[in-house]
């Protein structure tokens, strides 16, 4: 029978949720690394037991660890992520030059392919991969170096490479974006990188629709339809049906087209959810309703997903890595919220329920089908 | 031998045992500086590399402080050599996180 298990990364450490295919009863596991920031943590599609996740800490800076029994325990593997060459400078925020500076690992994302290798997208902006199950790092320097790089800014967060997309289709591209420069991708497998914003217009850069600068908060795409991407920007929801070489507005009827996560149904390519939230001054819902969005038509057209949602004195935040989709035939949808609760949908966002309520704020939520 | 006091994370960090005090040491022949304390340090305990010194500056890193027998060591370069009762394993190298977060 299938199983579930979801990867949770927090403010104050990881927990691994645990529940059969019914998805009614959840077991909770954790905190692993109590106390520390767990940006991110992801399984490999390959080998469902090989877990990798970002560590961090103001005091201590990054640690990397990885487990091979699906959670149950971890191992610190190598975190030294050392820029290619001399790191250059980009914008700071008054506009002017910044060297580029190692923060943190934001978004960790396993090859479909080898259980050994992995990508994470770190701040200041950069794409490292690993071929030896995170013993060691090597920057993918063609993207930081292809020219854009010095024009780049950070967004409030800092300038964090928090979305990386491999195509299952074709193992040479990869999509990655960044707050705030935009949209990226590869068709060499990550040796020569392209800005891919065209059509993005964002009204606080002095060129609205420049070539980068653009706040995307995060982009998601269906594996059966790699050349079909959906985007959360600061403000608007985009769609492209080219790569990612032009983009289209598809905010239609949303309350606010502010927002930080977006994501696409298991099975069906044309069915989105975002959560809309009031805007870039007012981090939470509209009105303090807790709604996801649902469009059914690829964007446009959106309904409001409430049930089971707190509808007043709601006041979290869902960020943009914390929502994730499992693939049993009724699509489980499930987010979290800076409030520290995990909600979970088992009929594709009609009705939802907390699986876990009282976590420390969630940074980020992955979902693992079980067979 | 050297005793040097890390904070809780970072015994977590090198798989100490919870009980075992704050405490590990270390051996270092002379002349026994800061750096040359971290280095067998993180010889002995390689998850450590990168938490108390910036992998790319070298430097330790801004939240933590290093102190002994009652000196701020902290603005002190690697170079420096701990006090003779620091060397003896008198008294400890005490590496301590700011406090600060919420």
């Amino acid at each position: 029978m299938s199983s579930v298990r979801v990867l949770v990364g927090t403010r104050k450490g990881a927990f691994v949720l645990n529940s059969d295919g019914k998805r009614k009863d959840w077991q909770v596991s954790g905190p692993f690394f109590a106390g520390w920031e767990i940006y991110h943590v992801k399984g490999s599609p390959v080998d469902p037991n090989r877990l990798y996740a970002s560590q961090s800490s103001g005091w201590f800076g990054q640690t990397m660890q990885r487990s091979d029994d699906g959670g149950a325990t971890w191992t610190p593997v190598g975190n030294k992520f050392a820029y290619d060459g001399v790191p250059g400078t980009h914008q700071w925020y008054d506009g002017t030059p910044h060297p580029w500076e190692f923060k943190r690992v934001w978004h960790l994302e396993p090859s479909l392919t080898d259980a050994n290798t992995v990508y994470a997208g770190v701040e200041d902006a950069a794409l490292f991969k690993s071929t030896d199950a995170g013993a060691t790092w090597e920057e993918l320097s063609g993207l930081r170096g292809h020219g854009t790089g010095p024009h780049w800014h950070p967004g409030a967060g800092g300038m964090c490479l928090h979305t990386v997309i491999l195509d299952p289709s074709n193992a040479d591209r990869m999509y990655i974006a960044i707050s705030a420069a935009g949209a990226f991708r590869t068709d060499d497998a990550g040796k020569t990188w392209k800005p891919i914003n065209k059509g993005l217009v964002s009204n606080t850069m002095p060129n609205p629709t420049g070539e980068v600068g653009h706040c995307v908060h995060h982009v998601a795409m269906h594996p059966s339809r790699p050349g079909v991407l959906f985007m959360q920007k600061h403000w608007d929801v985009m769609r492209s049906d080219n790569a990612g070489d032009q983009w289209h507005e598809v905010s239609g009827n949303l309350p606010t087209d502010f927002g930080f996560v977006i994501d696409v149904h298991a099975h069906e390519p044309e069915t989105l959810y975002v959560v809309p939230i009031t805007s870039d001054s007012m981090h939470f819902p509209p009105e303090g309703k807790l709604r996801v969005y649902r469009s059914r038509t690829g964007g446009n057209e959106w309904e409001p997903l409430a049930n089971g949602l707190p509808q007043k004195d709601c006041y979290v935040n869902v960020l943009r890595d914390a929502m994730a989709m499992d693939t049993l035939d009724d699509c489980g949808v499930y987010f979290g919220t800076t409030g520290g609760q995990v909600y979970a949908s088992a009929d594709s966002g009609d009705s939802w329920a907390p699986i876990v309520r009282d976590l420390p704020a969630v940074l980020s939520v992955e979902v693992q089908t079980l067979q | 031998m050297i005793c040097v006091a890390l904070p809780y994370h970072l015994r977590t960090l090198a798989g100490l045992e919870p009980g075992v005090g704050a405490e590990v040491t270390v051996e270092v022949a002379a002349p026994v500086t800061i750096g040359r304390v971290l280095d067998a340090l993180e010889s002995r305990y390689p998850t450590l590399r990168g938490t108390i010194r910036d992998y790319g500056t070298g430097q330790r890193r801004a939240f933590l402080r290093f102190f002994a027998c009652e000196e701020d060591l902290s603005h002190e370069g690697m170079d420096f050599e701990l006090p003779q009762t620091v060397v003896e394993g008198n008294e400890p190298l005490l590496i301590i996180g700011a406090i600060a977060g919420g």
